[in-house]
Order: structure tokens, then sequence, then C-alpha cells
């Protein structure tokens, strides 16, 4: 299981070829509170740099890229009456959607824990 | 002295910017052919005494709405408004900016929509609504736009019986897209649009008392949409006939937008009007337009603010649901006070005297050789076929003092087999006297 960070604050953790996607807690914390999450579409495919989901604070409305290519597989609906989830437990139960990649070797263009900690220092 | 803040090479650098060639080139959505190609022609500068002059002789040309026999409607209605109204909508506390950038400070404003978002919920039985839209026809194209964004899907199916300026506001705003289906004009009653919803079918658009005057079944056209997993948008003209028809929400309508003009505003040559846009709490999100929210200040006292503004052009840029970030703000008010003098049972008074007045007219029409009625159901509108084209007619009666109604023709030049085709209304204004004299003209001219 790895986990990757795109430069866009968003990160991927593989599990065999399914990426589960969500924002870093960076990117929460620069958001703040958190009102609501759009979510993409079950089955929707996505090209890495789509914009795939919605992530709305109470002043802002940031959009999600895809970090990778592929597929919806599923979707965190917790988020539609929780969306405090994503300030609490980014990387937790705060993620936002899977995707079952279609090239698994973009995780390779991708940044590990330490780089993304530079990239964001 | 003219003040132009861009120079000629600042201009170039911007156009340069944003990929366009000139600042023509920023308005190619308009067809070349409503450019204005000759000037415009217009006299020299006069003094003021002549131009009011020239003004008095221009408005002694108008035939004013009150002064004779008036069967006008089709999409707006001649109805009372109390003179309160107009004195209260110019009181000096709603005189605060109509759209205010800093709104918490405009707490009377907000307020106001606020009530105004309350009365249009309760009138069309829906969840939330928007502080108001331009007009019906621009929150119609809205409601598709909203449609499609909600279901993810393309196929928008308007009835025949949706106001033809209301299509065309649609049909504008979506580019006479292919996924576009304009069902044609249906002036003796129920469509068949139930056959042409399918699983790529994002909303069926459906007005009811519909453009002809006919009562639609929402409650069946609701069932027929969402078994496709589409969604029922309602189309309202006549805001009054709310007041006595079953609210389109209750029936499973899943977003409702209305004119509201008959409430509260005059005719004024066709507008400024206001546009009323209700729907389900789960859609909140995706409806364009400013919103106002009740909620308590850090003392918990009660105040109102601009709620989910995210939605909205000024935060969320070209991703916004919509280019909209204003509202009709007076006509609104005039909306809501002339609501709130009339109150629910007063509501339902005038709803009744309309259609009471529209059923007398409907009689008469009845017993007049060479007119037939279209209507099996009709609140205070109706459909005639004459013997005789009905333009004509119509212009014979107006030079006797009588507006007689709407030919079809006007609406739907392309159609020639309604070219008999007249649309009549008729409201609490609507008096005996005008009937008779409606009816003895129209028995003169199709003898």
């Amino acid at each position: 299981m790895t986990t990757k960070f795109s430069p866009d604050h968003e990160y991927v953790r593989l599990e065999g070829d399914a990426g589960t996607i969500g924002i870093s807690i960076y990117a929460q914390e620069q958001l703040g509170d958190i009102v609501f999450v759009e979510l993409p579409a079950l089955g929707a495919t996505f090209s890495k740099g789509d914009e795939t989901a919605v992530v709305e604070s109470v002043k802002a409305a940031s959009e999600i890229y895809a970090p990778v290519s592929g597929t919806v597989i599923e979707i965190n609906e917790a988020l539609n009456g929780d969306p405090g989830l994503v300030n609490t437990d980014s990387e937790g139960s705060g993620w936002i959607y899977k995707l079952k990649l279609s090239d698994a070797s973009e995780m390779d263009g991708l940044m590990d824990a330490q780089a993304y900690a530079a990239h964001t220092n | 002295m003219r003040y132009l803040p861009h120079s000629d090479a600042e201009r170039k650098e911007m156009l340069q910017a944003i990929g366009a060639s000139s600042v023509d080139d920023l308005f190619r959505a308009v067809p070349a052919s409503l450019y204005q190609e000759h000037s415009l022609e217009l006299p020299d500068h006069q003094p003021e005494f002549m131009v009011e002059a020239h003004m008095r002789a221009l408005s002694q040309k108008n035939h004013v709405a009150g002064s004779g026999p008036f069967f006008i409607g089709a999409g707006a209605y001649r109805h009372h408004v109390p003179a309160s109204v107009d004195h209260l909508i110019q009181r000096s506390e709603f005189l605060t900016a109509y759209t205010p950038y800093q709104p918490e400070i405009s707490q009377g404003t907000l307020q106001m929509l606020f009530e105004f978002q309350t009365q249009v919920a309760h009138l069309t039985g829906m969840e939330v609504t928007n502080a108001s839209m331009y007009d019906g026809s621009t929150a119609t194209a809205e409601a598709v736009l909203m449609a499609r964004r909600l279901t993810r899907r393309d196929k928008i199916v308007l009835s025949g019986g949706v106001h033809p300026q209301y299509r065309d506001v649609v049909r504008t705003y979506l580019g006479d897209s292919d996924a576009l289906v304009c069902l044609k004009a249906s002036p003796e009653g129920q469509g068949d649009i139930t056959d042409h919803i399918d699983d790529k079918t994002a909303a069926i658009v459906v007005q009811t008392p519909d453009f002809y005057g006919h009562l639609r079944d929402v409650k069946k056209l609701a069932d027929a949409a969402h078994a496709h997993g589409a969604l029922l948008i309602v189309v309202v003209t006549e805001i009054v006939s709310l007041g006595l028809i079953e609210a389109p929400g209750a029936l499973g309508a899943d977003i409702v937008v209305a004119e509201g003009q008959s409430i509260g505003n005059p005719l004024t040559y066709g507008g400024p009007y206001v546009g009323l846009m209700a729907t389900r709490s789960k859609f909140i999100r995706q409806m364009p337009g400013r919103l106002c929210g009740e909620t308590v200040d850090a003392a918990g006292r009660r105040g109102y603010v601009l709620t989910l503004s995210t939605r909205e052009q000024h935060i969320r840029r070209e991703k916004a649901t919509s280019n909209i970030c204003t509202n009709s703000g007076l006509c609104a008010l005039a909306f809501s006070i002339h609501m709130s003098l009339l109150g629910e049972a007063g509501l339902k008074r005038l709803a009744r005297l309309n259609h009471a007045r529209a059923c007398e007219l409907a009689n008469a029409l009845e017993k007049i050789s060479g007119v037939e009625l279209l209507n099996s159901t009709f609140f205070n509108e109706m459909s005639v076929r004459l013997s005789k084209p009905a333009a004509p007619i119509v212009e014979e009666l107006a030079a006797k003092g009588i507006l007689a109604g709407v030919p079809v023709s006007r609406l739907e030049p392309d159609q020639p087999q309604y070219a008999n085709l007249m649309v009549l209304a008729a409201t609490e204004l609507t008096s005996d006297q005008d009937i008779a004299g409606l009816c003895a003209a129209l028995e003169e001219a199709l003898a």
C-alpha cells in the first residue's frame, strides 16, 4: 500500500489497482471548514488532470483533479451527510472517491510523503 | 470629454491574453443578422419642453389597457394592483442597493427577500426558492440547465404547451442543441410528451395552465419522468392560478418556475417582470441565483444572510451554476407586499374570481356562431378557433377600442394551421360589460 501526492494536493492510496483519492491534511487546513463535497458519478472515466469533484468551504469552492487516470468505482457517500470528515480525517474516513487505475505507471509521476512535505513547505 | 481608461496597447494585450483577435470577436454569439448595419439616424438634440411635447404626442398613440375591454393574456396579465403596493415599494427603507454586495448590512432588503422566498415556496409547494430571477422565460432556461447538471444527462423535452417565447429563450440558452426536443404546439389539449421520455432525458418541461389555457396532469407527468430518472420542470405563467390549482410541488414536480408579474406588478409594456424558481432541498446546490437565509448573530438575535454563495459567479467564476448574480429586487418586493396584503384567503378568493370571470367569458363566447372553444379545462385563459383568420379580427376590434386577445399566429408564425386561433384571458378586472362588448364586436366581425 503506497500513498502518493499530486502538486494540486490530492492524495492517492493504492491498494491493488484501486486508488483511494482525497485531499491532503495540508489542503484541508488551507481550505478551512468544509461544508459540501460534490462527488463524481459512479462509473465516470477520468484522465489524469480532469476535474472530478468539488470541495466547498464557507467562502470558496475548489475543484479536485484526478491525480491519475481511471474509472470511478466507489464514492464516499458519508460526505453527503458529514462533509466535515474531510477536515477531521482527510486521509482516512474523509476520502472522496476510488478509481480503478487505467495506467498504474502514472503513480510514478506523483510525490511521496517526503517530497510532498517539501512541496508544501 | 470621454474618459477611456485603457490604451490601445493595453486592449491589444488583454485580447491576446484571452485569445480574441478583436473586441467584436467577443460578441460572436450574436447572430450577424441582428447587427445594426446602418446608423440609427437619431434627430439632433432638442430643448427639454420640445422633448416633453414629443413624448406626450407619442404616448397619446397608446391604447391604455384599462381604457376598454381587454382580454390579452398569453404570459402577462392585467390584474388590480392595490395603490398601497406602489406606495410601500417607494419607502426609503427599501431604497438600498437592489443587489447588495455587502449584503449583511442591508437587513431590511434581506428580510424582504426571505419573506418573498417563503411565499414562493408555499405557493409552489416546494422546499426552497431563490430570491427571484429576471422573468419566467429565463427562469425556465435556468431550470433546464439545472436539470442537466443534476442528472448529468443532456436531453430536454419541451412540451408544445410551453409559451412559444419561453421555448425560444430556452433554444437561445442551449444554442439549438440536438439534445433539445421541442414538441409541436398543441392548442387542442394534452400533447404526447410522455412518449418522448427515455433514459437519456434530463427533464421534461411542461406548462400548466399551458399557453392555450389547458390544465396539465402534473402527477402523471411527474411519474412518467421519474420512471426514467428524468426530472419534471413545471412552468406557470399565471401565478394567480396557484390560488386555486394544487401546487405543482405537491404533485411531484422537481423544479417549478413561474412568471410572478400577476402579483404586484403592472403590465408595463412587458417588463421588468419577476421570475420565480423553486425546487427540492436536495437540489439546492445546483439551483442558480441569490439565496437568502435566516440565522442568528453572535448574541443569538435573528438575522438574515445571503447563503450558499459558493454556487454563484462572484465566487465560483465560470464554474458557477449560472451567470445570473442578481435578481428582480423591486418586482419581488412588489410581489411580496401584494401577496402579504392578499394573504392566503385573499389569494384563493382572487383566483376563484378570476376563474369565475373566465367561465362567464367562455359561456358567452360559445354562444357566438363562428367561435369554437378549444378548452375542456382552463383557469382564466382559453383558446378559440374563429371562422376567419384571427389576426385581422383582432386588428378590427382594436380599432374599436376592444383588445380581444392574442392571435396564435403572432407567436407561432410558421404554423398556418393555427391562423384562426386566438388566446383570451379574463381576470378579476373583466366586467360583464367588457364581455358583452367583446362578443357583440366579434359577432359583427365574424358575420
